[in-house]
């Protein structure tokens, strides 16, 4: 194999697993150790730099980090990268003061946004302090898109949202509530530099079944939930059945709880495994009373005398054909109910953008907008968040921000799109002395920190009881620990190896091998352990002096507990801290 | 040497062998020695062999001298029995283990300041005595314990790490263990855990004394330019002989060509220990060949390596004195010690 290129920033970046995970890039193992320093609010300022919302994060991120987080291939269970967060958040000073500002002295750019999501407001976050003017137009009464209107306040409190969009708010946006953009040409017209549209997937699909309009009961998940949020609705009927079981119909059932509903069960096509709902999100509604129902597909409304009764189910089978899931009816039964909510997707709709003003749109109905600089095809007119691809996540949201942000800023100076500023690194060693780190390198064998939750009879109380109460000081002081800092880099160089095997013997987790070179998939199954996880990437040294031999290393399970470095006469392995320094609009 | 403990955690693919174990389940506790040591890879050598052949821990007994390789028995199988003695006096601890516990596997580890200088009288009437055991000696060249000295097997004009030559003549341990009828002699490099393991594993099989010689570089005072003992040096002059593979009893034993220069020996326990020859004359059966063959690399300035010398059906110290199979200290005290009136008949018999 050709030997690693490590001063590509790529490669110690997908060493961070985590880091790599996350859309947006955050820099999970410097934060945590710098809450385990007590660090709160240097903590929630370096989440923030990427992540913009960490204490909306911190309490409802899709946390596809976690996942990710090499812990879980170690003691299998992910450190809790998302409610550590939270305790940055929870725990920070009054951080307002270093926040960026807005210059006084405008660039004489204006850009215009449409919808006041997290999309529109990173692109806002982004831009203001670069002297643009950024006017944000809102359909609704309130900022802020679904994490408003649709995460219900038991995950979210109404406070932490406001707090982190009135510090983009008050940066200078201009926002125009209860304004919606009902004509893409009407604001082509407003004189704009750029316009960005983060106006999320706002329609909730609807189930054409027999008997769907013969019953006012019968309603669609996302308004629900918005019809809830603003006091339209505050009561639900004793029997409750949520169709669908992904984020939705988790925070259906968990509200129909709360507003009545006695009996409610979430009924699913699939089973278990495929469900798009997290495992922790199932949980926690099965901790409330809510009963989830696998492999039943609706095929009825059941409407007696106007009134919606039941609801008909076919039972599947599941079963394997040619290594694709298919299904077969074994059963049909009928689910009494007085209410029934559709939790089964949303759309995308743009009935305001004109078709024939130069943006296309594909066969599915969504404009065609570029990956990388999110703009469409008429030059100027850029998409992030649900808008562009999709339901997607707060986090990508924040992503496609960013991103748009940057080419917003090139559009308007004039730089072509596609010549984004680079992602560079930093790669400082952490040793003090013989054997002193700058980091926590000892393993700790911790179990994960189990969230408590505020008791059953009191968060029923009120709608707005937060569930979770966030970790002890206890319970922080050892998840940080978990923590395997991935980012302390192991650092090989090569001319100074005597080949004399002490990190290999002393390596714990058996990731390092020192062997003749060969093609990857030879070199894999020739290691110490073989490298069986095709995800995890080898290091690969140059040639030894002494024999000739590669120094190898499976990436996979490494807990950059710094041994191999110690154990090493020559310094040859060194741990250095990476830093990936990501690029933001403005940045060169 | 490090201050952390080496965390319990494990690859999870980590194999296991016949008693449920894992490799990590035959480790001691941290190494205090220099970070480098060959010391070190023997003693991860060492863990490999326990490890692939399924000895229960419990069953063997570690003993040693004074030096920092009589030091590493701490490293390995935490959960053995073992007596660190004093200086150069291993091979009388092992002699009366033996006696004692002729059902305990034992492995002695020695430096060449504890075997060829303090020892040197102790190591040659082990191997003569024959005592059944796996004896390594972890040859640096130097006392590294105590700073650096040459030790008894420094080469003429081999340099200190100031500079020095030294002069005196060396001892070659293998030279002396076929000299003195040791029935399996090898030698190794920390360097080569390829080649060392196979080289455990057999001297472990072999039911008698078994002697090996491993090169073990002192990276602290012994791993200069100019040393015989560095590990750049070893590499530059390292000439591998006789390769082992471990055929075990209960596998089949594939026919093979002596084309290849493989050679097949039948162990005392039925298992066949397989060599594979590089040169295709050299016979690790002849003592006067071996002896004759690493004499004239010697000379030649190579560091001969493998298993050198291996007789198939060795006697050792038990079978030589008639012994009991209980081992002694199994065998109730009134039995092996039946009093005054018995001792008066015995010695009545020899009147
Ligand atoms: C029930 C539910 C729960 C969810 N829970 C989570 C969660 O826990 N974690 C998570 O990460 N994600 C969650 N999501 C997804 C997440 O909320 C969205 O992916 C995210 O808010 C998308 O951000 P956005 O900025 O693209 O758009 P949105 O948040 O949808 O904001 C779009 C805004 O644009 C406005 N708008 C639309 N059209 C116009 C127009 N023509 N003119 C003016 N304004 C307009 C809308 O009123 C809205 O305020 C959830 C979604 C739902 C439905
Ligand atoms: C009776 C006695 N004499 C001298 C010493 C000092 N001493 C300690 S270790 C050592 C030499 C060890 O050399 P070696 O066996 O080669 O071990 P190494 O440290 O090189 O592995 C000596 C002379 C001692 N401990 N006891
Ligand atoms: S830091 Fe070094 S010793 Fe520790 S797990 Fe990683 S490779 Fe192994
Ligand atoms: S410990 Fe250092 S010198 Fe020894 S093999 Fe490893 S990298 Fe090379
Ligand atoms: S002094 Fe030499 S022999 Fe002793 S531990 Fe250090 S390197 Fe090993
Ligand atoms: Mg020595």
């Amino acid at each position: 194999m050709p030997p690693t290129d490590v001063l590509n920033p790529s490669y110690y970046h997908r060493v961070v697993d985590c880091q790599w995970a996350c859309p947006a890039h955050t820099n999970v193992p410097e934060y945590i150790r710098l809450i385990a320093q007590g660090r709160y609010s240097d903590a929630y300022l370096l989440n923030r730099e990427s992540n913009v919302f960490p204490g909306i994060l911190g309490r409802t991120c899709d946390r596809p980090c976690e996942p990710a987080c090499r812990r879980t291939r170690v003691d299998g269970k992910p450190v809790a990268i998302c409610r550590l967060k939270r305790v940055a958040a929870d725990l920070r000073d009054d951080i307002r003061p270093r926040l960026p500002r807005a210059p006084s002295q405008k660039n004489g750019r204006r850009i215009a946004c449409v919808g006041c999501g997290p999309a529109s407001l990173t692109v806002a976050n982004d831009l203001l302090p670069l002297g643009y003017e950024v006017v944000i137009y809102e359909k609704l009464s309130q900022p802020g898109g679904l994490m408003r209107t649709n995460i219900p306040a038991f995950r979210l409190p109404v406070e932490v949202l406001d707090e982190e969009i009135n510090y983009i708010l008050d940066m200078g946006v201009d926002l125009r509530l209860g304004t919606p953009v009902e004509s893409m040409k009407w604001l082509l017209q407003q004189g704009y530099d750029a316009i960005f549209v983060g106006s999320g997937a706002p329609k909730g699909k609807d189930l054409n079944l027999p008997g769907r309009y013969d019953s006012d009961k019968v309603y669609i998940g996302i308004e629900w939930l918005e019809a809830v949020h603003f006091g339209h609705v505050e009561r639900i009927e004793e029997r409750v059945l949520i169709i669908g079981v992904g984020n939705t119909a988790m925070d259906c059932c968990r509200t129909a709880r709360r507003l009545g509903g006695r009996d409610v069960k979430v009924m699913a096509r699939r089973t278990r495994p495929y469900f798009k709902a997290s495992p922790w999100e199932l949980e926690d509604a099965e901790e409330e009373g809510v009963q989830i129902v696998e492999n039943h597909a609706p095929s009825r409304f059941v409407v007696e005398h106007g009134r919606l009764t039941g609801m008909e189910f076919e039972v599947l089978q599941w079963y394997e054909e040619g290594g694709r899931q298919k299904s077969r009816t074994v059963d049909k039964v009928i689910v009494p109910c007085d209410a029934v909510i559709l939790a089964i997707g949303q759309d995308n709709a743009f009935p305001w953008i004109e078709r024939d003003i130069g943006i296309q749109f594909n066969e599915w109905d969504m404009p065609i907008v570029d990956r990388q600089t999110m703009q469409c095809s008429l030059p100027g007119v850029f998409f992030g968040g649900d808008a562009a691809w999709g339901p997607e996540n707060i986090i990508w949201a924040v992503a496609h921000g960013h991103q748009a942000a940057i080419s917003i800023h090139n559009h308007c100076q004039g730089i072509p799109l596609t010549q984004r500023p680079p992602q560079r690194m930093t790669l400082t060693s952490t040793k003090m002395g013989f054997h002193e780190w700058s980091y926590s390198n000892a393993y700790s064998p911790a179990q994960r920190a189990k969230m408590i939750h505020v008791d059953l009879s009191e968060r029923f109380q009120r709608l707005n009881i937060e569930v979770e109460t966030g970790f002890t000081p206890e319970q922080t002081a050892s998840e940080v620990e978990r923590c395997l800092n991935c980012d302390v880099q192991t650092h090989f160089t090569a001319p100074l190896c005597i080949e004399c095997d002490a990190c290999i013997d002393i390596c714990p987790v058996d990731c390092l091998t020192l062997t003749t070179d060969g093609p990857e998939e030879q070199l894999r199954l020739r290691l110490t352990v073989p490298a069986r996880n095709l995800k995890q990437p080898l290091y690969v040294s140059s040639p030894l002096k002494q024999t000739g031999r590669v120094m190898v290393k499976d990436e996979d399970l490494c807990l950059h507990c710094g041994l191999c470095a110690e154990r090493c006469p020559t310094a040859a392995w060194d741990m250095r801290k990476f830093n990936l320094l990501i690029p933001y609009a403005g940045h060169e | 040497m490090t201050y952390l403990p080496k965390p319990k955690v494990h690859h999870p693919d980590l194999p296991r062998n016949a008693l449920g174990l894992t490799r990590r389940d035959y480790e001691g506790s941290l190494s205090t020695l220099c970070a480098g040591c060959g010391h070190d890879s023997v003693t991860a050598a060492l863990i490999l062999a326990f490890f692939e052949l399924d000895i229960p821990p419990h069953r063997v007994a570690k003993l040693s001298g004074i030096g920092c390789s009589s030091k590493t028995p701490t490293y390995f199988l935490r959960e053995a029995h073992g007596f660190n003695g004093v200086h150069g006096r291993m091979p009388a601890l092992a002699t009366g283990v033996s006696a004692a516990r002729r059902d305990l596997w034992l492995v002695g580890i020695s430096g060449d300041g504890d075997s060829l200088s303090i020892g040197l009288g102790q190591f040659c009437h082990a191997i003569r005595r024959r005592v059944r055991m796996v004896y390594i000696l972890e040859n640096n060249g130097v006392y590294g314990l105590t700073k650096g000295q040459f030790s008894a097997s420094a080469d003429i004009g081999s340099k200190s790490k100031k500079g020095e030559p030294n002069q005196q003549a060396p001892i070659d341990p293998v030279l002396l263990a076929l000299s003195l009828g040791a029935t399996f002699v090898a030698r190794g490099f920390s360097g080569d855990k390829e080649q060392l393991v196979p080289i455990l594993k057999a001297a472990f099989r072999h039911h008698g004394f078994a002697f090996v010689d491993v090169i073990s570089p002192c990276v602290t005072f012994n791993d200069h330019e100019g040393s015989t003992k560095s590990y750049q040096y070893t590499r530059d002059h390292y000439k591998p002989v006789v390769h082992a593979d471990f055929v075990p009893t209960h596998q089949e034993i594939v026919a093979h060509s002596e084309e290849g220069g493989v050679l097949d020996i039948r162990l005392h326990d039925g298992s066949v220990l397989r060599l594979r020859r590089t040169e295709r004359d050299y016979d690790p059966t002849s003592r006067d060949a071996a002896y004759a063959y690493v004499r004239r690399h010697q000379d030649q300035g190579e560091v001969v390596t493998g298993i050198l010398y291996i007789d198939s059906s060795p006697s050792e110290m038990h079978a030589l004195s008639g012994t009991v199979e209980t081992p002694l200290a199994q065998i109730p005290y009134e039995q092996l010690c039946p009093g005054g009136a018995a001792l008066d008949q015995l010695m009545d018999s020899f009147r």
